[in-house]
């Protein structure tokens, strides 16, 4: 049967046929939706977890594969440098069941904060890494990897990208083969990595990379395509499948399926019938230099940017010389629709409030990122996961005591348990006086609604033991703890501008959730009424559902009227549009005029 | 060369639209009529309330799942800007399905840029287009948030898969609960 399925379902379908046991994870874009369509298959055939963080995901699948399991772990690319610890270790250690540590870029960063290429990856840590093109592929390798894992007694990579992860295509349905959980045994010489074992254990590696090598030079994986033609493209993943657009069968195609070790034989043996090479892949000349080092000449990034996404048009250009023009062009001038926090959201009405007390806000990874853009332009610094109080407490222990009463760390619920307990340890320790301020939405919010320890359940919605956040701040040394709601907006003021003016470290725990969860309804609809005098406080919300429209703009067809429908002789009116807004009623709270009214109907 | 033979056919809109469960129906039908399909989406932070994006693209055999500059067959706009966005993406004999709907983005709202005036009409001086007020139908249909699969009536009428092949889709694609709305949200597209 072939279904129509995401890559990243394609992934799942794949472990699931190749009969795996156990997948840990921690949810990342472009990778989160593996993770939840194994949740889709019966628990009793796999077990399946969102853990806390990355490191703790691929230490459990480790663990599961250790004791004999097909396991695997699925993160985004900076999740990988979060696991990377374990990881290089494992390399070492082999397998006993197959373990698959599947990672998925984002050339493009249309979710993520930088554009590593996670393919030096496999080569740092010597294990073998796959990449599939399109979603049978992503398929086909994964239940390719969990065999080849056991074969070579190694860990695998799958290396997925967006627009693999992201794009649908049709896919060969398959039964599950059971695999038999294998025999465990002690044996301390390949699991315990002290120095003496590890300096044994190196040497393996090594003659295990030799073989890998043969095998990538007579695998399926990477294949030769000769059409007779006197141009070459070596590629691998989403770049094949744009190569394949733009050039058709009129070059030759050396197509990268492992990429690591790469398959130096046939890399000579293709180059013996090109005259001229392109390497075509995105983001770093991974392949090109590794090509180049075997002292074949071939084209790369002279002809193709290491920046972004590549498209079928730029490689035909770049290979072709054929520069097409479109058949429209855009004179006009288009305003951006950057990303902004949802109306309702929890985070806005913090963000508001950070932004009229003018303080430093050492921001984090989530949503809540958006408290950087206009208007509320909250947000000083964002870097990785849990950076917001382990940052904080380097520009403290800078900058001062003064600054450090203008300063605070946001983070989410989620992101506090990923790695952000670590840096509040360090502050508590080291005698800090910080202020930190959890935004408890109760969910993973950023990846579309994932269950964390703070939530009480579990990725299949089973009820489970619930982190208390109070008492787990309390456990590390903090003695100030608030909880606030950010909509009681002059509250949450106060509570900032206390706990901030504190000589000692604090903890205010905003908690509000999420809009978008099913249990949240607000009702109704949001209105100006003619008591509105134009002061605007609510523009500073940075909700996309108000705005001020001229009386002279006629483009307000899906706008409300003024509530009374009378138009003021102002050139200006406040307006709230009623497909956008929620009914949250942050804006009725923060209107000094009580212009703002909440409708029950719609 | 080969002869075109692939139909593309892209979604835009604002995040929280419904544009992803438009370009799964949209997959979906080509499915049923027997095609190779390719639909690139887009998910996590450019979901929230900004532009989207989505590819759907069908044929004997399709390899890129996304679509290029000056090869939309077909470009299916949630709302004005993006349509005038999207329109570098329209091929020569392109057409322009457009709801007319507004949504002002961020900047707008700030006043750091201005709504261009006109969207539609310097779009029709341009290309094919065809204008549905979207909104107006979902509401008539029971439920604001059938947008899309309005918009999807009104994509169907302009493709020659009959009509039942649509039905059955959003059959299988939709919850149950919603499909009453759909179905009609669907009829008053398609009867536009």
């Amino acid at each position: 049967m072939k279904k129509l399925l995401l890559g990243n379902a394609a992934v799942a379908q794949g472990a699931y046929e190749a009969g795996i046991h156990f997948v840990s994870s921690y949810p990342g874009t472009p990778s989160t939706e593996i993770t939840e369509c194994l949740a889709k298959y019966p628990k009793e055939e796999v077990y399946v977890e969102w853990a806390p963080n990355e490191k703790v995901a691929a230490e459990a699948a480790i663990g599961a594969a250790i004791a004999g399991g097909r396991a695997m772990t699925c993160c985004k690319h900076v999740g990988l440098n979060v696991m990377a610890d374990p990881v290089f270790t494992d390399s070492y250690i082999g397998v006993n069941g197959g373990a698959v540590f599947c990672v998925a870029d984002d050339p493009g960063m249309h979710s993520s904060q930088n554009e590593q290429d996670s393919r030096h990856y496999a080569v740092a840590s010597k294990i073998p890494m796959l990449e599939p093109s399109d979603s049978e592929e992503c398929k086909e390798f994964t239940k390719k990897a969990f065999e080849l894992s056991e074969k070579f007694d190694t860990p695998f990579f799958i290396r997925l990208q967006t627009r693999v992860s992201h794009s649908q295509s049709l896919v060969n349905i398959e039964e599950r083969k059971e695999a038999n959980i294998k025999p465990y045994e002690k044996n301390i010489a390949k699991n315990v990595m002290m120095p003496a074992c590890a300096v044994k254990r190196h040497v393996v590696v090594e003659e295990r990379t030799l073989k890998l090598k043969e095998f990538s030079n007579n695998c399926e994986f990477n294949v030769i395509e000769n059409n007779g033609s006197d141009i070459g493209i070596i590629t691998s993943g989403i770049s094949y499948n744009y190569s394949k657009e733009a050039l058709k069968n009129s070059v030759n195609y050396l197509k990268i399926g492992m990429v690591y070790p790469m398959p130096d034989e046939k890399i000579k043996e293709f180059a013996s019938i090109c005259k001229k090479i392109f390497v075509v892949e995105e983001l770093d000349p991974y392949m090109e230099t590794e090509i180049k080092a075997l002292g074949i000449n071939v084209l790369g990034k002279e002809c193709f940017t290491l920046l972004g996404e590549y498209t079928p048009k730029m490689i035909k250009k770049a290979v072709l010389g054929e520069a097409e023009k479109e058949a429209f062009e855009l004179k006009e001038s288009i305003p951006a629709r950057p990303p902004v926090l949802c109306p309702g959201c929890p985070h806005r009405a913090t963000f508001y409030v950070l932004k009229k007390l003018g303080l430093t806000v050492s921001g984090d990874i989530g949503c809540y990122t958006l408290g950087a853009v206009a208007p509320l332009n909250s947000v000083d610094t964002t870097i990785c996961m849990g950076a917001s109080i382990s940052a904080a407490h380097g520009m403290a222990k800078v900058r001062g005591k003064e600054f450090n009463k203008k300063l605070v760390s946001v983070i989410g619920d989620s992101t506090f348990m990923h790695s952000g307990i670590t840096g509040l340890s360090d502050i508590v320790y080291n005698k800090g006086s910080n202020t930190v301020i959890i935004l408890d939405n109760s969910i993973t919010g950023m990846t579309g609604h994932q269950d964390n320890p703070t939530t009480g359940k579990t990725i299949r919605g089973e009820a489970t033991k619930q982190v208390n956040l109070i008492k787990l701040c309390e456990g590390l040394g903090v003695e100030h703890i608030v909880v606030a709601d950010p909509f009681d907006v002059k509250n949450f003021e106060k509570v900032v501008k206390e706990e901030t003016e504190r000589d000692e470290v604090s903890v205010i725990i905003a908690q509000r959730p999420c809009a978008l969860l099913k249990s949240v309804k607000y009702e109704g609809f949001c209105t100006v009424s003619d008591k509105c005098k134009k002061c605007k406080v609510c523009m500073k919300l940075g909700c996309p559902a108000i705005s001020v429209i001229k009386s002279s703009d006629n483009s307000g067809n899906v706008l409300n009227e003024n509530s009374n429908g009378k138009k003021t002789d102002a050139t200006e009116t406040v307006v709230i549009d009623k497909t956008q807004c929620n009914g949250c009623g942050l804006c009725v709270n923060v209107c000094p005029f009580s212009a703002i009214e909440k409708r029950a109907e719609r | 060369m080969e002869a075109k033979t692939n139909t593309n056919i892209m979604i835009v809109g604002v995040g929280g639209q419904g544009t992803l469960l438009a370009s799964r129906i949209l997959g979906n039908v080509a499915i049923e009529m027997g095609y190779d399909v390719k639909v690139s989406e887009v998910h996590g932070m450019s979901q929230r309330g900004g532009s989207v994006v989505t590819y759907v693209k069908y044929g004997e055999k399709v390899y890129s799942p996304i679509i290029d500059k000056g090869e939309a067959d077909i470009i299916l706009a949630f709302e004005q800007l993006e349509a005038l966005r999207a329109l570098p993406y329209l091929s020569k004999n392109g057409k322009i399905i457009t709801n007319i709907q507004k949504i002002n983005p961020m900047p707008v709202i700030t006043g750091a840029a201005e709504y261009p005036q006109n969207i539609l009409e310097t779009l029709k001086e341009k290309c094919n287009v065809t204008v549905a007020d979207a909104l107006s139908l979902a509401e008539q249909a029971g439920n604001i948030k059938a947008v899309n699969v309005v918009l999807i009536g009104v994509m169907a009428k302009n493709t020659n898969i009959e009509y039942s092949v649509w039905t059955r889709v959003i059959e299988k694609t939709v919850p149950e609960k919603f499909l009453e709305v759909n179905l009609k949200a669907f009829e008053l597209g398609y009867n536009l």
